[in-house]
């Protein structure tokens, strides 16, 4: 056998495997999306249908605040986990990426255990305060998803920041204040932009949180869902299931065009 | 002074963010081992809520754990391979490919659950088996075993030491087996860990592909959410956690280790 | 072995032809030395021979009486030392070494007899058990030898074997791999761009240049007898004597020197050690560089034509910057070749 072969040998497993499992179940889906009575416009209808248009705007809403929101939190924590050597440092450090490895759902638990009935909040305040089942435990929810990610990201471009430029900037007369502007911002800005695309692809098809907290609420996934499950309405969750699958899909390209990382660790 | 009070709110920050993370999660612990969390941890603690998840849902710890057993075998069977092709055959077939099998990444679990569903789901054997889960769990894990594989093969002048195994008198295959794999174990360690930790705690697939006598951890634990009271939701989720913070842990470790190699 | 190539070429897919249609030929236990810039296709030439690279249709190479031009590498029995050396990170010293010798599936006695022989020979030894990346350069440079020659290779290979260390140790190491090359008894061809590695090691030096090899012959022929304006310039960087020649007469900016035979339509070339500073020269330049260098003084004369002269002085006093010298050069130190000989 030559080397050649030999090589190409190698990834016919992982090209039978994709084309039989993410090719044609891809291609099954997109057609399934044209093959209700409204055939293609299906897609203009997301746009024109008050429910639909109604629950795209709610979910890019959400998921703006809540990458900015992270990028706000995950980034000054970011620079000062990287910036400073204290005891306590990796524990704090720890508790920030121990959420990687939760599903949504878990989350959604963790923030009715915050903000339900039974929730913390609840108890420790007069009157009655409930929010986990509402728009701010959506967005506590996805902000509690994307602040270790967010963090990573931010971390590892702030150790890549060659710090001889600070010192540069600062031997020729800058305040700390003009070094964050004029520097470290820069030098940060295209690990913040992969990380908000990161923060807001994922907050956008985020399933299990909006699973657990948004029975009430249309979120795109949540829409999806109950379209296949409880209205069978299957053209419409196959096309809402392409268009957010698209557009979750550009932004991680964008964001690995500019960091060339993706943050592992997902559900 | 400037920097002082900036350092002082950042930390204020940091702290927060760590708060508003680990409260809900010693919440959840606590809850889990109180007699009565309605009347507060004054119940007393007892471990009658983790005995009864036991009972309740043993099935779905050990469907987790056999899926993502499974999940490793499969992934590292056609990864490891995978990885190498990728490494050795860089050009645009290659790169279509690796783009392509990282969809999954981007593309939300609940469309592509949606995609097998309408290809497969009227096989029915298929369909009802755990094997249509593990199709799933693949189809999500895959790329990070490729990439973390790919990552140590990339970084190392794999073509070089090949040629040099090959100037020796080595065939293709023992190249692969005496050169490939053990300089690429760091990779497949980290990439390992990396499968299981999330196969262990795959919802937004699972949810749409399991059957009710296929229910897997996190499948059972909205289950819980939904349906049982908060004391059996959080022992179950301690259970969970008791899983997933070792495994997450040894991942951090492993790809710390195979990064340094990488760069 | 006697290795023998004909018509041997390399177009690359791009396009790119990085060896011209080449003849070649290396007697049993010879050690020649493919010398040359970087591009001129002298690796593409040694990854041929390996196996490492396909050549066009119409390429033949023999190893003996045997076709080998369709056999892949391993199977060439060929042993190659590598510019990285490309040892294994994941085996020990000893493991690499047994490398080869384990392809060949050989009884274990027999490996150990080998590996003891040749480790013995290149003093690794004490490092038997050693990481790769415990190693210094110079004994990973030793570790990638006793590799390739272990399993008792046809035909030993080395790309650039020395470049990977630095220059005080390149210069020692150079020396000790030419006495161990000779030990092997092995035929042999070695890659470099160093004039100096190609000289001190081969026993044969083909100059290469633009794909093809543009003189092969002994270190001294080659320097002493140069048959291109190239080799002249690559081999001891001859310098082009830049004036008008009419019959026996060379004359310069800074003065008018004999010829031995007729100039006409010739290439004038010197070399600097052939340049003499001499009250009684016929030259007259100015001195604009002086740069001492330990056993000699290297000066740099303007004014004799219109690029800068380097003479080698090698007395006490050198002249200053900026005195008035007389240089002098012998009829038959300059190197005439024809016109158009220009190319490579």
């Amino acid at each position: 056998m030559t080397n050649r072969t030999f090589v190409l040998a190698c990834l016919t497993p992982l090209f039978i495997f994709s084309i039989a499992f993410l090719a044609l179940p891809l291609v099954r889906l997109f057609l399934a999306s044209g093959e209700s009575a409204a055939g293609w416009t299906i897609y203009l209808d997301i746009l024109r249908k008050p429910r639909y248009l109604n629950t795209l705007i709610l979910t890019v809403l959400v998921s703006l605040a809540t990458t900015f929101a992270a990028l706000a939190v995950s980034t000054t924590a970011g620079m000062f986990l990287s910036r400073n050597r204290f005891r306590g440092r990796g524990i704090l450090l720890s508790i920030m990426t121990l959420p990687l490895a939760f599903p949504g759902v878990v989350i959604g638990f963790l923030i009715i255990l915050l903000g339900g009935r039974q929730g913390l909040v609840n108890q420790i305040t007069p009157g009655h305060v409930v929010f986990a089942y509402s728009v701010i435990g959506l967005f506590l929810g996805y902000l509690y998803f994307s602040i270790p990610r967010v963090l990573l990201t931010v971390m590892a471009a702030a150790e890549k920041l060659d710090p001889a430029l600070e010192e540069a900037a600062r031997t020729l007369g800058a305040s700390p204040y003009r070094v964050v502007v004029d520097v470290i911002l820069p030098g940060l800005m295209p690990s913040l932009i992969a990380a908000g695309a990161i923060a807001f692809a994922t907050a956008m098809g985020a399933f299990g949180t909006a699973f657990t907290l948004a029975t009430n609420i249309d979120v795109i996934p949540m829409v999806i869902y109950t379209e296949f499950t409880l209205s069978a309405n299957i053209a419409m969750a196959s096309a809402l299931s392409i268009v957010l699958g698209i557009v979750t899909w550009a932004l991680l390209l964008i964001a690995r065009s500019l960091s060339g990382t993706t943050v592992a660790a997902g559900g | 002074m400037f920097k002082s009070k900036t350092k002082l709110l950042q930390l204020t920050v940091t702290l927060t963010a760590c708060a508003f993370l680990l409260v809900p999660m010693i919440l959840s612990v606590l809850a889990g081992v109180t007699a009565n969390y309605f009347q507060g941890i004054s119940s007393g603690f007892t471990l009658k809520w983790v005995f009864r998840v036991w009972e309740l849902y043993a099935d779905s710890i050990f469907l987790s754990m056999w899926l993502a057993f499974s999940c490793l075998v499969v992934t590292l069977i056609i990864g490891l391979p995978a990885a190498y092709g990728l490494a050795r055959n860089p050009g645009w077939f290659s790169r279509i490919l690796e783009e392509f099998i990282s969809l999954p990444l981007a593309v939300p679990g609940l469309a592509l659950a949606l995609a097998l569903l309408q290809l497969y789901g009227s096989m029915k054997g298929f369909r009802a088996s755990w094997t249509f889960i593990l199709v799933g769990h693949v189809l999500y894990t895959l790329p990070f075993m490729v990439r973390s594989i790919l990552a140590v093969l990339a970084a190392m002048d794999l073509k070089t030491l090949e040629e040099g195994a090959a100037s020796l008198g080595a065939s293709p295959w023992q190249r692969f087996r005496d050169i490939v794999v053990p300089n690429a174990m760091p990779g497949i360690l980290a990439g390992s860990l990396t499968v299981v930790t999330l196969s262990i705690g795959e919802f937004n697939l699972t949810w749409m592909l399991h059957t009710p006598y296929l229910k897997t951890l996190p499948v059972g634990l909205a289950d819980s959410y939904a349906s049982m009271r908060l004391e059996v939701a959080s022992a179950y989720t301690l259970v969970f956690f008791v899983l997933i913070v070792p495994l997450l842990m040894a991942m951090q470790w492993a790809s710390a280790r195979a990064q340094r190699i990488v760069s | 072995m006697t290795l023998r190539l004909t018509n041997t070429a390399k177009t690359f897919p791009d396009g790119t032809r990085a060896l011209l249609s080449t003849d070649l030929t290396v007697d049993k236990g010879e050690i020649v030395s493919l010398l040359g810039p970087s591009g001129c296709g002298k690796t593409t030439l040694l990854r041929i021979i390996a196996g490492l690279e396909t050549p066009d249709p119409g390429s033949d190479i023999w190893f003996d009486d045997d076709n080998v031009t369709a056999l892949p590498v391993e199977r060439r029995k060929v042993g190659m030392v590598f510019q990285s050396y490309a040892l294994f990170p994941n085996m020990s010293v000893r493991a690499n070494i047994g490398y080869g010798l384990k392809m060949q599936k050989l009884p274990k006695d027999k490996i150990d007899a080998r590996l003891n022989e040749v480790m013995d020979m290149c003093q690794l030894q004490e490092y038997s058990a050693r990481a790769i990346t415990a190693l210094s350069g110079g004994q990973r440079q030793r570790v990638a030898l006793a590799r390739a020659i272990a399993p008792r290779p046809r035909l030993l290979l080395l790309d650039e074997p020395l470049s990977a260390l630095d220059a005080a140790l390149r210069e020692a190491l150079r020396d000790e791999l030419a006495i161990l090359l000779r030990e092997f008894q092995i035929t042999a061809i070695f890659v470099t761009h160093d004039q100096d590695e190609a000289m001190a090691i081969a026993d044969r030096v083909a100059v290469m240049s633009g794909g093809r090899v543009a003189q092969s012959g002994t270190p001294e022929e080659l320097y002493r007898n140069p048959k291109s304006t190239f080799v002249a310039g690559f081999v001891g960087n001859a310098m082009h004597l830049d004036g008008k020649i009419k019959g026996k007469t060379l004359t310069l900016n800074g003065g008018k020197l004999r010829l031995s035979t007729d100039g006409s339509d010739q290439n004038i070339y010197v070399r600097a050690e052939d340049v003499q500073i001499d009250a009684k020269g016929p030259l007259t330049g100015q001195v604009e560089t002086v740069t001492f260098l330990g056993s000699h003084y290297r000066v740099g004369i303007k004014g004799i034509m219109p690029s800068v002269l380097t003479s080698i002085y090698s007395g006490y006093n050198a002249p200053k910057v900026g005195e008035t010298v007389k240089v002098m050069i012998e009829p038959n130190a300059l190197i005439l070749l024809p016109n158009q000989a220009s190319g490579a």
